[in-house]
């Protein structure tokens, strides 16, 4: 069966039991679980890139809960697709989905950052199990995904590869490199997914190293190129999903590019001035996990 | 007044070879060593930055057009697919010059390829002094850089023999490794000696008395005519041939050093960070109070022009290489 084929099935068999309402709930549901554990983690280790995580949040859970194909039992199954974090400062997202997925125990999370854990602060294939690469120096994942989608290609392979990278990495130059290549070798089952939070580590994107026109460059990079609130759930999923009924084994790779808000789900952070990394007093942890779940049943029973 | 001069030498294509004329020579020995290796290993692949053709890729790709993927002139790409290719189980052999490999795609081989210790193969074309193009084409550090990368296993080869039998080592060996290629019509030298490459030793080519050479690449070539040119002036010399330069065999090089005869290492690489520094290394860590001569190009960049007048110029003929030994023994 081609991926196209596959994916569609599942997006339709999941029509058939859920409705896009129930989906979107279920999905924004991880999505919350997911701040939840990033903040506790971010508690335990007094600090970390907690507002990236919000922010992302709901990229992560989209995939996680809804589109990726894996075994959480057996991590390193053959048949997964694969998601590649390029941005290793954001482990601590991507480690609140992987417990969201059962890969990992919930309470390991407490772990995050400590001595000995496998879950450093910047994520690596080696300590990590789901953590297909190690990340951090940034610009290096898409090129990573390229080759992996060119392997499994080449090796009779229908898997799928999702990136996820940031918006600072549109500053690398390798990121270019690799956009290039996955365009020129079609590699239609390769889906870039980059978190346009608009902030860098010294300052606001457009005042280190102006990006945009973000679209025009990926369209003119020949991408299947989508942007989104990366926020709304039920836009994101309907990129995805428009992802996925495109994907191909040779075809053109897509890109969703989310705009979404650094701090997402917690007000207090939300309105903080936004720094690549956030201050939060000991304190302030109660409120943040207070708002967040007030805000959350609130959409919930709206 | 005037004055007769002989005409200049004229700087070569890029890649100008370094064998003698008349030298016997074997083409493209790494292409075709590969597609051999290939042909027993289906997880081989091959890639390249633009420089299929002038890293003998060529071959490979023509043996195996499926197999060959051809990522542009994008080495960060280069490294980085490749790195992903190896993650979905492949065995790539990546090839580009070497001063692009160790200057420019250094992080992307470090952390994508050495970190994981995944079996990616890195093929550098044109190391040490073997191009006229001048330091934007001369890999005479790239050694030094590469030396410092945990994981990577360096190579650098002799001559069409070495590489032909590296190469399927290189393939059947975990972890990242790194050839120092030699390419196009390439000497073949070590079949005139009971010799086999073995991935992380050392060999003694031949005996001698007075004078001990530790070298590798095609230093080794010179070494060997050095030896010989030597033998008239009734100066005796041994050739310790040292391929691997990490990990590199210390065991077997102290044991040739830590003797009475004058110890030389020669290297088609800078005396900065390459088998001079190794050996010395090996040296003062075993405690052994010995002086070792370094045969190697200055820690300086080189110039443009013909080949046989820079390795005349940086020392590495084996004019040069007699002339030092001479007056080492004063």
């Amino acid at each position: 069966m081609a991926a196209t084929e596959e994916a569609q099935m599942t997006a339709t068999q999941g029509t058939m039991t859920t409705t896009a309402k129930e989906r979107v709930d279920s999905v924004s549901a991880a999505a919350y679980r997911i701040r939840h554990h990033a903040l506790n983690m971010g508690e335990v280790q007094g600090q970390g890139y907690v507002g990236q995580a919000l922010g992302a949040s709901d990229m992560l859970a989209a995939v996680y809960a809804d589109q990726l194909r894996f075994q959480a039992a057996e991590p390193e199954w053959e048949g997964r697709d694969r998601f590649l974090l390029s941005t290793g400062h954001y482990a601590i997202g991507h480690y609140a989905a992987l417990a969201e997925a059962g890969i990992i125990p919930v309470e390991e999370l407490a772990t995050y950052g400590s001595d000995d854990s496998r879950l450093p602060m910047s994520g690596m294939s080696t300590y990590t199990p789901g953590m297909e690469i190690s990340g951090g120096s940034l610009g290096h994942g898409l090129s990573i995904a390229v080759g992996m989608a060119l392997g499994l290609r080449h090796q009779g392979s229908a898997a799928r590869i999702y990136n996820f990278l940031s918006d600072g990495e549109l500053d690398e130059g390798s990121t270019w490199e690799a956009a290039m290549g996955a365009h020129h070798h079609q590699l239609g089952n390769l889906t870039a997914m980059v978190d346009i939070n608009a902030l860098q580590a010294d300052g606001k994107t457009d005042t280190v190293l102006r990006t945009e026109p973000v679209t025009e460059k990926w369209e003119a990079f020949g991408w299947y190129t989508q942007r989104v609130d990366g926020n709304n759930m039920a836009e994101l999923l309907r990129a995805f999903d428009n992802a996925a009924a495109q994907a191909a084994v040779d075809g053109r790779p897509s890109v969703i590019l989310c705009d979404t808000k650094v701090g997402r789900g917690v007000p207090l952070l939300e309105e903080r001035e936004k720094a690549h990394f956030m201050r939060i007093e000991d304190h302030e942890w109660q409120l943040c996990r207070e708002q967040l779940t007030a805000g959350y049943e609130g959409k919930a029973t709206r | 007044m005037s004055t007769t001069t002989a005409p200049k030498l004229k700087t070569s294509a890029m890649i100008a070879s370094f064998a003698d004329a008349g030298q016997k020579t074997s083409s493209a020995p790494f292409g075709h060593a590969l597609v051999k290796a290939a042909q027993e290993n289906d997880k081989i692949v091959g890639l390249t930055a633009d420089l299929g053709k002038y890293t003998d890729m060529h071959i490979f790709a023509q043996a195996f057009p499926e197999r060959f993927f051809q990522m542009g002139m994008a080495e960060q790409l280069l490294f980085g697919a490749a790195a992903g290719m190896a993650e979905t189980g492949l065995v790539p052999f990546a090839s580009t010059y070497s001063v692009f490999a160790a200057r420019r795609a250094y992080d992307f081989l470090c952390l994508d390829s050495a970190e994981p210790n995944l079996n990616v193969n890195i093929v550098g074309g044109l190391p040490g002094l073997t191009t006229g193009y001048g330091p934007s084409h001369q890999a005479t550090e790239d050694m030094a850089i590469f030396r410092g990368m945990p994981n990577l296993t360096i190579v650098d080869p002799c001559d069409s023999i070495d590489i032909e039998q590296a190469v399927p080592q290189l393939a059947a060996s975990d972890g990242p490794t790194y050839l120092r290629l030699l390419r196009g019509n390439v000497p073949t030298v070590l079949d005139e000696y009971d010799y086999t490459f073995d991935l992380g030793k050392a060999k003694a080519l031949r005996g001698g008395n007075d004078v001990v050479f530790i070298s590798s690449g095609l230093m080794t070539m010179r070494a060997l005519q050095a030896a010989k040119a030597l033998a008239a002036h009734n100066v005796d010399v041994a050739v310790v041939h040292a391929p691997t330069i990490k990990p590199f065999d210390t065991a077997t090089v102290l044991a040739e050093i830590n003797t009475d005869r004058l110890a030389v290492t020669l290297e088609n690489h800078s005396v900065v960070g390459g088998l001079f520094e190794t050996v010395a290394s090996a040296v003062v860590t075993a405690g052994v109070g010995k002086r070792v001569v370094p045969i190697a190009l200055p820690d300086a960049f080189l110039d443009a022009g013909a080949l046989p007048t820079l390795h005349e110029r940086y020392g590495i003929s084996v004019q040069r290489i007699v002339a030092k030994v001479l007056a080492e023994l004063g």
